[in-house]
């Protein structure tokens, strides 16, 4: 159990910077997901801390301890695969405490971890049995008992649950999230998916090509995005975007209104008018999709109880302005 | 699965009768030659040179193998088979280990001339033992590697197939394989030792049957390396048995000969084959 911190931490791939410097401080036993797009360098991220990609500038610490130069086993950390890595000719008990045997742990005692472990995960009956002969959620909960069994200071996650089917991948949220506050193991979290993200984390590192754009806890960066992109991606639907020219604002700047903060009314009767071009009803709450005449499509959400427009036919929209958010042309919150 | 598999092919009537007849008479018409060796290495010497030849074993079975056994014609044939089978699982064995440890190195490890060194071994897949015979052989003949068994092994021992071969399967383990082996806190070596040989396990099952008979039916290489009789590998043998000038060529132990030097590679292939199968079906990865 340790702190984590990073320090203006930068990645470059040859001549390609893919990381543009990222500074963190993850207290001891919190829960930090890494949430963005692909490509936006979340797992190059992540590696450079489990030690498997090189640091090319910047500094990792973990425990205060500069880790740049270790090697991954030296870090005190256990990662958890996408795709788990597990060895394929090893028993699920073999698999589990392989990092221990290589450490030289006695015998007896590697059998005791695996088995308090497997407890823990409900492998028991599978110890035995190869990774093949396992389901994909059992495999999951083996790559993690083998995280576990090390006892690290760190746990590392890269997207673990995204070869899982939707409804494993909640259940499995849920038991990496109650493991995790058990064992009181620092953890950062790989995911693309914000809804992850969001149920995981204590604090959460929004990563935009290379950038962290925003770090702080899920509702507060819900409630509160630094940059456009946050906004937009954090959310479902997504955050509508409106030219503020239209509303007194500045030539570039950008409106961002979440769609629960949309109301539809008369036509001429809102802020702005559009034409409802499809409905989504989802049983509690409704999704409307509207088109505004030069031509931004907006979402509303509104309670499946409340009254909706033909599809087809113009309506009015208003917000209260205390709910718009504006950003300026190169998507920074402006306050 | 297999029921299946059966099904799936399955003939009735006469169409299975006439593949079964069709199989059965290929397989006479190969085993034949096969059956007549046999037999002649069971009848007496005047049995065979006075026509015509016998189609059904003779009673001299237990005596001419003894003979080709114990004494055989330049040296018995008990001593070459030993040093065919030296000789073919060092080629085996050792061809296996040196392509193994050759691929980890090219796939796993980023090192000056990775490239080039690969390439190097790559070319060597178009030179054939016969084209580098002589200049091996005034290598081993200074390195006083005549009448040898390392003389009969080193030069054969190197491998562009098998190292290709190592290459194409590392490259198909997962990368995330190796890191998470890394984070364990394996050492390169060990990762390979306890990790990509167990999964190579099949690969070296196949490889070790070509190569083992590849060893084994080696003739050109031993023939010039070994003058001594009692360093001659069994197929050079054979060929040894033929008289040079007027004697009669003894046939029935010539024959017991051939008949022996048949059943190692036939062992080893029926033993591998069992591994093979069982390491299709249950593929690793
Ligand atoms: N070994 C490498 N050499 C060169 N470029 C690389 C290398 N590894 C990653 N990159 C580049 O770095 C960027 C970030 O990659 P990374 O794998 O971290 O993305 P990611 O956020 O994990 O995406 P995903 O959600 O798809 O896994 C990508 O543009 C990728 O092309
Ligand atoms: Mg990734």
């Amino acid at each position: 159990m340790a702190t984590l911190t990073l320090e203006n931490v930068q990645k470059s791939f040859g001549d390609t910077k893919v990381i543009h410097g990222v500074d963190i401080d993850v207290a001891d036993g919190e829960f930090i997901v890494i949430v963005g797009p692909s490509g936006c360098g979340k797992s190059t991220l992540l590696r450079m801390v489990a030690g498997l990609e090189g640091v090319s500038g910047g500094e990792i610490r973990i425990g205060g301890k500069r880790v740049n130069e270790q090697e991954p086993m030296d870090r005190d950390i256990a990662m958890v695969f996408q795709n788990y890595a597990l060895y394929p000719h090893m028993s699920v008990a073999e698999n589990m405490g392989y990092g221990l045997k290589i450490a030289k742990t006695p015998k007896a005692e590697i059998a005791a971890r695996v088995q308090e472990a497997a407890t823990l995960l409900q492998l028991t009956p599978y110890l035995k049995r190869k990774p093949r002969e396992l389901s994909g959620g059992q495999r999951q909960r083996v790559a993690m008992g083998r995280a576990i069994v090390r006892r690290p200071s760190v746990f590392l996650f890269d997207e673990p649950l995204s070869n899982l089917d939707a409804k494993l991948r909640v259940q499995m949220r849920l038991e990496i999230k109650q493991l995790q506050r058990k064992l009181g193991v620092t953890a950062l979290y790989v995911t693309h998916d914000q809804v992850e993200a969001m149920t995981l984390a204590d604090r959460m590192i929004v990563m935009n090509a290379g950038v962290a754009d925003q770090i702080g806890a899920p509702l507060d960066v819900y409630a509160d995005p630094a940059t456009a992109f946050v906004a937009g991606f954090i959310g479902s639907p997504p955050t509508n975007f409106l030219p503020a020219a239209r509303f007194g604002g500045a030539e570039g700047e950008m409106l961002g209104i979440r769609p629960e903060h949309l109301t539809l009314g008369a036509a001429g009767a809102g802020r702005i008018d559009g034409r409802a071009v499809s409905i989504e009803p989802l049983g509690a709450e409704t999704l409307v999709h509207l088109r505004l005449e030069d031509g931004t499509a907006v979402t509303v959400r509104q309670e499946g109880t409340a009254e909706l427009p033909a599809e087809g036919a113009e309506a009015g929209l208003s917000w209260a302005t205390g709910e718009e958010m504006r950003f300026d042309d190169a998507g920074r919150r402006l306050r | 699965m297999a029921d299946r598999h059966t099904g799936m092919v399955e003939k009735r009537g006469a169409g299975l009768w006439l593949t079964h007849a069709g199989l059965i008479l290929g397989v006479l018409f190969i085993f034949f030659p096969i059956w007549l060796a046999f037999v002649a290495s069971t009848v007496t010497q005047p049995e065979i040179v006075h026509p015509p030849m016998p189609l059904l074993p003779g009673d001299q079975f237990l005596e001419n193998y003894r003979k080709a056994l114990v004494s055989g014609i330049n040296a018995p044939v008990a001593r070459m088979l030993a040093n065919s089978a030296v000789m073919a699982i060092g080629i085996a064995v050792g061809k296996i280990v040196i392509s193994i440890l050759s691929a980890f190195a090219i796939v796993y490890f980023r090192f000056p001339g990775r490239k080039l060194f690969f390439w190097l071994i790559f070319v060597t897949l178009m030179l054939p033992v016969e084209v580098r015979i002589v200049p091996t052989y005034e290598v081993a003949a200074r390195f006083d590697m005549l009448n040898s068994y390392h003389g009969l092994i080193l030069p054969l021992i190197a491998s562009a197939t098998a190292t290709f071969l190592f290459r194409q399967f590392f490259m198909t383990v997962p990368d995330e394989l190796a890191e998470a082996a890394r984070v364990d806190g394996a050492r390169p070596m060990r990762f390979f030792i306890d990790i990509l040989l167990p999964m190579s396990r099949t690969n070296m099952a196949a490889l070790f049957v070509i190569l083992f008979i590849y060893g084994w039916n080696q003739y050109l290489w031993p023939l010039l390396i070994t003058t001594d009789p009692e360093m001659n590998t069994i197929v050079m043998g054979i060929k040894q048995m033929f008289p040079s000038g007027d004697d009669i060529a003894d046939w029935p132990v010539i024959m017991a000969t051939s008949i022996l030097a048949m059943i190692p590679p036939v062992i080893v292939v029926i033993s591998m084959q069992k591994l093979f199968i069982r390491g299709l079906v249950d593929s690793e990865k």
